[in-house]
């Protein structure tokens, strides 16, 4: 599903990734951790497109199509959802009106139908209530006056709504509370846990795989995936801490 | 016969001289006047978007209780004036939003004055200018509170987004107060387009063109928020917005 080989990426001429490689297979959960400044946060948005973030080297292939050649919104449309670790307010625009622009600019691009109003509030309204967020909240403008869990519980929504075939999620646990981390935890689970559908969890802590089971784990350290394993990585790093592991 | 306005008049400072000097001096003096009686509502909205340099000057009059609203979108392609003037008697409203939009060179302004030497009056003027090329916005907003005009509350804002490098936006608020018990509140502010919202619809797949359309409604919506005609507001919207397609990518 996504392949990323030998890549290199900076920002304002400073290399960040360093040569990274990693495979991501459909109904694989894999998590990401790692030290601060390892380039974690780097890699979501190299992956998303971010203007700033500029790629030196190497390649990446997601559903066989070349992704460095899309354009942000070409990738979601292609099936890639970016969660952010810091989800952006947007003051006037409504997540009714953000996310129906958003599902329906995506089926444009896709070359579908446009969902009606009515179709697609039905839709929000399943999603909503599948985070516990009250659909008063998605009448309200983008992230404006969201608390930190709120505003994750949001891009939950967005993502169970947008459906995407790759889910990366960038920090999705910060800011969240034992009770948000659970339902956020069980959001990720039931919208993205099939056989046609991965996720790359990208977290410093251990305590959002307690909910999400992963099958992969990886350390991203100094720009490079250097040491994978399966769940039990992730308690390792826990107790050991990341440089005793990575080393 | 006056003679045509000069960058020495202050209310003119910022005006395009080269269209005002294709003005007729009678275009100059002429005024539109209108008369809002006591209790009565007034409203007017206006859409200015023609190839011809444009004048048009009101003045209005607003009885006791009296309620004047103007709702405007400047998206001339040549310079384009509304010169307001209001007067308000005791306990009227003035509502005034204002959008002005567009590229190429030309400016595009509001010029209003408020007379609240009556007391007990409110007014409230919302601008916002989207601008790129080298085009400029301008709002000049004076206000005059006379020694009657106890408990006048008047507030104006202005909003500039400029959408490149050479366009600009000019704000001018203008205050004479000699009573003691008066609010005005006024704030101005300029920026670009928040690059990092443009990013944010971007990854959730709206495509570039909607997502500038979506988070320029959001920044017009302020100066129509008080205008309650959802019809007339959409119309509004519309002529502005429409204005954006024409600029391309």
């Amino acid at each position: 599903m996504l392949k990323i080989e030998n890549l290199h990426a900076e920002i304002d001429g400073k290399e960040i990734l360093k040569g990274l490689n990693l495979e991501v297979g459909a109904g694989e959960v894999h998590a990401i951790m790692g030290p601060n400044g390892a380039g974690k946060s780097t890699l979501a948005y190299v992956l998303g497109g971010r203007p700033g973030y500029e790629v030196t080297q190497g390649s990446v292939t997601f559903m066989g199509e070349d992704l460095l050649d899309m354009d942000p919104h070409e990738r979601a449309a292609a099936g890639m959802f970016l969660g952010f670790q810091y989800p952006v307010e947007i003051p006037g625009v409504s997540n009714v009106q953000f996310l129906r622009e958003a599902l329906n600019s995506q089926r444009r691009t896709r070359g579908e139908e446009p969902l009606s109003g009515g179709d697609f509030l039905k839709l929000a309204k399943d999603k909503a209530g599948l985070l516990k967020l009250d659909m008063e909240m998605l009448k309200r403008f983008v992230n404006v006056g969201f608390s930190g869990g709120e505003k994750k519980r949001a891009e939950m929504v967005h993502m169970g709504i947008l459906d995407p075939k790759l889910a990366v999620l960038d920090e999705t646990d910060s800011g969240l509370d034992i009770d948000a981390l659970k339902t956020v935890g069980e959001g990720i689970n039931t919208i993205m846990r099939s056989a046609d559908k991965g996720v790359l969890l990208i977290t410093h802590y251990q305590r959002l795989l307690d909910y999400v089971k992963p099958d992969h784990v990886h350390v991203l350290a100094d720009g490079r995936i250097v040491k994978s394993g399966g769940p039990e990585l992730a308690h390792q790093l826990e107790s050991e801490g990341y440089e005793a592991v990575a080393a | 016969m006056t003679a045509l306005p000069t960058i020495r008049d202050e209310e003119w400072r910022y005006a395009d001289f080269d269209a005002v000097g294709r003005f007729a001096p009678e275009a100059i003096d002429s005024w539109r006047e209108i008369e809002v009686a006591a209790g009565e509502t007034f409203r007017e909205c206006v859409v200015i978007d023609g190839s011809d340099p444009f004048l048009s000057r009101i003045r209005i009059t607003v009885g006791k209780g009296g309620r004047a609203e103007l709702f405007a979108v400047n998206a001339c392609a040549d310079y384009a004036r509304l010169d307001v003037q209001v007067s308000l008697a005791e306990g009227a409203h003035f509502e005034f939003g204002g959008v002005t939009i567009g590229g190429g060179d030309a400016t595009r302004e509001f010029v209003t004055r408020t007379d609240h030497s009556a007391p007990d009056a409110t007014s409230n003027q919302v601008v916002r200018s989207v601008h790129w090329g080298q085009a400029t916005g301008n709002f000049l907003g004076r206000i005059d509170v006379g020694r009657e005009g106890q408990r006048t509350d008047a507030a104006q804002d202005f909003k500039g987004l400029l959408l490149e490098k050479g366009a600009s936006a000019n704000a001018k608020p203008e205050l004479e107060i000699f009573a003691d018990d008066v609010k005005c509140a006024h704030g101005a502010a300029i920026g670009q387009m928040d690059e990092m919202a443009s990013y944010y619809m971007a990854s959730r797949g709206i495509a570039p063109d909607v997502a500038r359309r979506l988070l320029i409604r959001a920044f017009i919506a302020d100066a129509l928020a008080a205008l309650d005609d959802e019809d007339e507001a959409e119309r509004l919207f519309e002529a502005a917005l429409q204005v954006l397609e024409r600029k391309g990518a």
